[in-house]
């Protein structure tokens, strides 16, 4: 049949075969084309829905945070937390502001200004996300027992295999005990 | 037909791959160089056609079944979900539901397209017997589809269909209470029905293969019904027969997309926007419309046995085709009689389609009054039913093996180039 | 003849797939909605308009689970504003949902608490659950609105037959306590009838007592309140809380379209010139 095949593309005189290549062409582009656009739908319907989307902020009453206290709220399923630090564990996390840290920031980059003794940070270790525990660690901030990394009462990267700092989120004071993250 | 492969690999990679697994020699010998009857019409377009309706219903569907939730409390609410807040969730839902439609609308043009040019003929009977298996697949499928947004046609045609197998003798109780796992349809039935719908497609893509490889060795019938005899038959499928399915491909997405985004509703019914509820029957349920004909053959039988085996001969005299008609001759073109027959039946499965949505009592002839036999009036739908299936199951048990006996066939031409190269294009 | 016959066939199946058996219900009046057609769109003064309706007359007793307040400024939407991409920004959106209590737990003490809705928030509905509902429905239970207009035949314009639809019972029908005549409501009146049996009215009794009145919700944008003018408005409202996304989905739709016509003739064109020295 091969011959069959090459006979049907004849060449007849007056055919002008650049006109002939380009229907087909431009047929198989706009297939293309059409097939690419038709994909997106099925690509972006992975994405968060509308509900997901308008569920992404919480608001937060630290009245319920004692001092020297850490809560965990969830947030966008995720643990959050808040964190009421003591002078001492506010003083102990300034004075490392200098050492050799694989993420380097200082301790007021860390916190609202004024507010020092507020920490909000995703509870996620910046490794491959287990949640790490509070007070753990050599430097009483946060130990992660997946594996292993150490982070400080400022929640900053001081040991172990996490490449990052705990992540501070979006967030504001809406007054002197309430914040609102996202 | 399916001859020895011209396919001469071109790159040294082809070449390596074509001695170990002879994939694109494969390819290229179903659809580059395959030889296609060059009479085809468009009725022949409906295969591609319904490769492509397989194809928009399995990737729709994975894609629905990543936002769906398979529980009697929250089915309805996560279909809500998927058409309000799920990105483009409307559009993959209504592609989905009108998707079902659109794969019938294609089968039954296929199906017909293969009864009319006699398709299921020797040697083609073992390609029928997988259509039909297909078909069957398709409305177990579109069925148990129906039932997973748990609106009130959803739950109550869920009820009556299995319901039907209550119909059995002695293990009928027994068997609807396994299909439910439960005393009535819930929960455990819609989460296994999910199951279900969700393996079925690739159980139907599956014999979809063996359809087309047992067409590729018997060879594709075409409107004369004569096989094709030299080279001069046949063209090459690619590029002759793909551009012609794509161009009807891409006419029937036309009409795709205009029930999508312009009536995506048109197919459905209004109860199944109302939550399931196992207390209040909807005062009137149909199933979708392309079950309607076996529903109408379901209820023209006052028996309830009899009635649910009616309706599964009906499909079973589709398998039987092969063994029931006795001509000689393929192709309808070239037998006016049976051409004949072949409209009316036609007819009476639309007439049975139309009376499957009617309540049974309603009259067909507004307000007239005849006489009333075996409880119905004659002038009644129950009653046109009744005359349609008496016609179906004719056409199947009788006209069929009697015509091919008695009747006086037109001459058929000696190849498909002599009448098609002479110019013959009737119908 | 093939073709004949299957065109024949096709305008038989035309025909006959919408006229399904209806019971002895009267048709509904026909509107001329903005939104019907290919072309339609909502009209977002009517939606507002209808939105009050809604939010003064039927969600005294009708939920409405399936639609949040950040609905309300979605595209396509009553209070959707070009401004606020995102409807939780919006705040005609905060407003109207802090004016509602949604029932909530305290997260401390676990005590049921009412706080104030945010856009996030579902509409609250009027009963904490069914049998609450129906206690105080006459033992009849409001159905949810949401979907009212894609799940009744006939659709918003039902709805506005049905509201503006109660009438003086015709001599001869019973009307029960807490039952209300209405010729477009399904049912059946028969057992009510005293008349002759081959007369009975359309209609049916609904629980549902005349909920509309004129000047019974003040439009602001001044329009003249009437039954109609109400009736009308929240059944476009309700439509659009059934289908949210139609004018995406018709636009969307033109731009498949035009795209699968030209796409079609290119490859008609292509199928000719393939074709074009085979006699078939």
């Amino acid at each position: 049949m091969a011959s069959t095949a090459a006979d049907a593309a004849p060449h007849p005189a007056g055919d002008d075969p650049s006109r002939r290549d380009f229907i087909h062409i431009a047929a198989i582009t706009a297939a293309a084309g059409g097939g690419i656009a038709a994909v997106w739908p099925f690509v972006a319907q992975m994405n968060p829905s509308a509900d997901t989307l308008a569920l992404a902020s919480v608001e937060y009453d630290l009245t319920k945070v004692e001092a020297g206290q850490q809560v965990t709220i969830n947030w966008r399923g995720k643990p959050l937390f808040i964190r009421n630090r003591t002078a001492g564990q506010i003083a102990a996390a300034v004075k490392d502001d200098s050492a050799s840290m694989k993420d380097p920031q200082t301790d007021e980059a860390r916190h609202k200004p004024g507010k020092a003794e507020w920490l909000v940070l995703i509870g996620s270790c910046t490794h491959l996300g287990c949640v790490p525990t509070v007070g753990g660690g050599e430097y009483g901030g946060w130990f992660c027992p997946c594996h292993g990394s150490v982070y400080d009462t400022s929640g900053r990267i001081r040991k172990g295999p996490a490449p990052l700092n705990l992540a501070v989120p979006d967030y504001a004071f809406l007054s002197d005990t309430k914040v609102k993250i996202g | 037909m399916s001859g020895h492969s011209t396919y001469e690999p071109k790159t040294g990679f082809e070449r390596w791959l074509d001695v170990r697994l002879p994939i694109v020699r494969l390819g290229y010998d179903s659809f580059v160089d395959y030889p296609t009857p060059r009479n085809l019409n468009y009725w022949w377009t409906f295969g591609g056609i319904l490769s492509l309706c397989l194809g928009v219903q399995i990737i729709s569907g994975i894609v629905l079944a990543m936002h769906y939730t398979p529980s009697a409390g929250a089915a309805f609410a996560s279909v809500e979900h998927i058409m309000r807040d799920v990105n483009y969730g409307w559009l993959l839902r209504y592609m989905h539901a009108n998707g079902a439609s659109m794969f019938f609308i294609a089968v039954y043009i296929h199906m017909l397209r293969g009864v009319y040019y006699g398709s299921y003929k020797a040697p083609r009977e073992v390609l029928w017997i997988l259509g039909c298996v297909i078909y069957l697949l398709m409305m177990a499928t579109a069925f148990m589809g129906y039932v997973l947004p748990w609106g009130q046609m959803s739950f109550w045609g869920a009820t009556v269909i299995t319901n039907l197998f209550s119909a059995l003798p002695v293990v009928g109780q027994a068997i609807t209470t396994w299909l439910w796992g439960g005393f009535a349809v819930d929960s455990a039935t819609l989460n296994r029905f999910f199951s279900l719908h969700y393996l079925l497609p690739f159980m139907i893509a599956g014999v979809v293969v063996l359809h087309v490889w047992a067409l590729h060795v018997v060879g594709q019938n075409n409107p004369t019904g004569i096989d094709p005899k030299s080279k001069a038959d046949t063209l090459p499928f690619t590029p002759y027969a793909t551009v012609k399915d794509g161009f009807a491909m891409s006419l029937f997405l036309i009409l795709f997309a205009v029930f999508i985004f312009f009536m995506p509703n048109a197919m459905g019914h209004p109860d199944n926007y109302i939550p399931a509820n196992p207390m209040v029957t909807p005062p009137h349920i149909v199933p979708e419309w392309y079950f309607l004909p076996f529903y109408a053959i379901l209820r023209a039988i006052p028996d309830k046995l009899m009635g649910v085996l009616a309706m599964f001969g009906a499909i079973a005299c589709i398998f039987a085709l092969p063994w029931l008609d006795t001509s000689k001759v393929k192709s309808m073109r070239y037998r006016p009689q049976a051409k004949l027959y072949f409209f009316i039946f036609l007819v009476a499965c639309v007439v049975l389609g139309f009376c499957g949505a009617r309540l049974p009592d309603d009259q067909v002839i507004p307000g007239l009054k005849t006489l009333s036999v075996m409880d119905s009036d004659l002038n009644s739908f129950v009653w046109l039913s009744r005359i349609s299936t008496a016609y179906y199951f004719g056409y199947f048990l009788l006209v069929m093996p009697l015509l091919g006996l008695f009747e006086k066939p037109l001459p058929t031409p000696e190849t498909i180039s002599s009448p098609v190269l002479g110019g013959d294009k009737k119908d | 003849m093939l073709r004949k016959v299957t065109l024949f066939a096709v305008a038989l199946a035309l025909v006959a797939g919408p006229a399904l058996a209806s019971g002895k219900v009267r048709e509904p009046h026909p509107v001329a909605f903005s939104f019907e057609g290919p072309f339609g769109r909502f009209d977002q003064a009517q939606l507002q308009r209808g939105y009050k309706v809604y939010r003064e007359v039927c969600a005294s007793c009708h939920s409405m689970n399936l639609v949040a307040f950040r609905n309300l400024g979605d595209k396509g939407g009553p209070f959707f504003d070009p401004k606020y991409p995102n409807p939780n920004d919006n705040p005609v959106v905060k407003a109207l949902a802090a004016d509602s209590q949604i029932r909530d737990i305290d997260g401390e003490t676990g005590d049921a608490i009412q706080r104030p809705g945010i856009p996030a928030d579902n509409f609250p509905a009027p009963f904490p659950n069914d049998p609450a509902s129906r206690a105080s429905n006459g033992g009849v239970l409001p159905p949810d609105l949401s979907m009212m207009a894609k799940a009744r035949e006939g659709g918003p314009e039902y709805i506005a037959s049905l509201l503006t639809g109660f009438v003086t019972p015709p001599a001869g029908l019973t009307v029960g306590p807490g039952q209300h005549y209405n010729p477009w409501f399904p049912g059946d009146v028969s057992s009510a009838w005293s008349g002759d049996h081959a007369h009975v009215p359309e209609g049916g009794f609904i629980a549902m007592a005349p909920p509309l009145a004129p000047d019974k919700v003040e439009f602001d944008d001044g329009t003249k309140s009437t039954v109609r003018q109400q009736a009308q408005d929240v059944a476009a409202f309700l439509m659009w809380t059934a289908e949210p996304k139609m004018e995406e989905r018709k636009q969307m739709g033109f731009s498949v379209l035009i795209f699968l016509v030209l796409f079609s003739g290119l490859l008609y064109a292509s199928y000719r010139r393939v074709w074009r020295n085979e006699s078939h």
